[in-house]
């Protein structure tokens, strides 16, 4: 195999690179398409453009999910297997954290294929299934803070509160849009539904993976803790991952 | 046989929901009328149209563009040709 030629230090780094551009891509792809159902346009940026920028945002989002995973997987480091990807809450690695990322991996994939499957599938059954596009990405955030090794580290940190900040900034518009289709009761909740859903994360973010000792609770194996000498890739994983 | 080959465009009124990006796609056989709504050329597409029908048709929010041979009369039950 090519994979087992890289040093598992570069197959780690590219885990966490990967998961952080597919985070950022995944963003992306949320304001494009809440921007699509406010119908947001402008003299340089037709609607077509719109679509077809948040169409192929997503593929690219599920290209770099893809080294995500099979890189992951390929590490010899952490024991992750290929079912613990789309299986959630299953693995022996941090499985509540990693189960997350699987979660996601899932809800992602049920919205490319039956995007991709449109005209088969109907439009009413791919509406339905494309509500989960705002449970995928909170799910996924979550799953980057809970298990990332680099939840700690100052620039991505900066890159989850842009990320969040673009979500909510299109969600508030989305939400008090004239062209929002819902009233103002379902409107109130699902504002209610966000701001609950930042407060809690934000809070759970501060008193978890933000703090020391995050590794041992969030279920890493005992034996990969304690920073044993002998994987190169140990040596800088104890604190975050 | 070309003729048969032929198709043209319909649009399904009740499923349309004005999002208009099939007349920026296709704006030699699309136009919108005041609220938005497409008003599609009569007859089949010509030529040099088609792949650009096409992807209007792939375009569309709402899946209310679609593509019917063009001596089909019978499309389906909601569609309006203008």
């Amino acid at each position: 195999m090519i994979v087992a030629a890289v040093n598992s230090k570069e197959l780690w780094y590219l885990t966490r690179g990967s998961g952080l551009m597919a985070l950022v891509l995944l963003t992306a792809s949320v304001v494009l398409g809440i921007s699509q159902i406010g119908r947001l346009s402008g003299p340089s940026m037709p609607r077509f453009v719109v679509a077809g920028l948040h169409r192929n945002v997503s593929l690219l989002a599920v290209v770099f999910l893809g080294i995500h995973i099979a890189t992951a997987v390929a590490d010899p480091f952490a024991p992750i297997s290929a079912v613990d990807s789309v299986v959630p809450f299953v693995g022996s690695y941090r499985p509540v954290w990693l189960g997350l990322g699987a979660l996601a991996t899932d809800l992602l994939l049920a919205l490319v294929i039956t995007s991709l499957l449109r005209y088969r599938v109907g439009y009413r059954t791919w509406r339905a299934v494309h509500w989960a596009a705002y449970a995928c990405w909170p799910i996924a955030l979550w799953h980057g803070l809970g298990t990332g090794s680099d939840s700690r580290v100052g620039w991505v940190q900066v890159i989850y509160v842009l990320c969040t900040a673009a979500v909510l900034v299109s969600l508030a518009w989305r939400l008090t849009t004239r062209w929002s289709a819902s009233d103002v009761a379902q409107r109130t909740l699902a504002a209610l539904g966000v701001a609950l859903v930042t407060v809690g994360l934000t809070a759970w973010a501060l008193q978890g993976p933000l703090r020391p000792g995050w590794a041992k609770r969030a279920g890493t194996p005992t034996n990969l803790l304690g920073g044993s000498s002998s994987s190169s890739s140990t040596s800088t994983t104890p604190t975050g991952g | 046989m070309a003729l048969r080959k032929q198709q043209r465009l319909v649009v399904d009124p009740i499923a349309c929901q004005a999002h208009g990006l099939c007349a920026e796609l296709l704006p030699e056989m699309i136009s919108l009328d005041d609220w938005g709504y497409p008003i599609l050329a009569p007859g089949a597409i010509p030529p040099q149209a088609r792949a650009h029908a096409r992807r209007a048709v792939a375009a569309c929010p709402t899946l209310a563009l679609r593509l019917v041979a063009a001596a089909d009369d019978a499309g389906h039950p909601g569609d309006r040709v203008v």
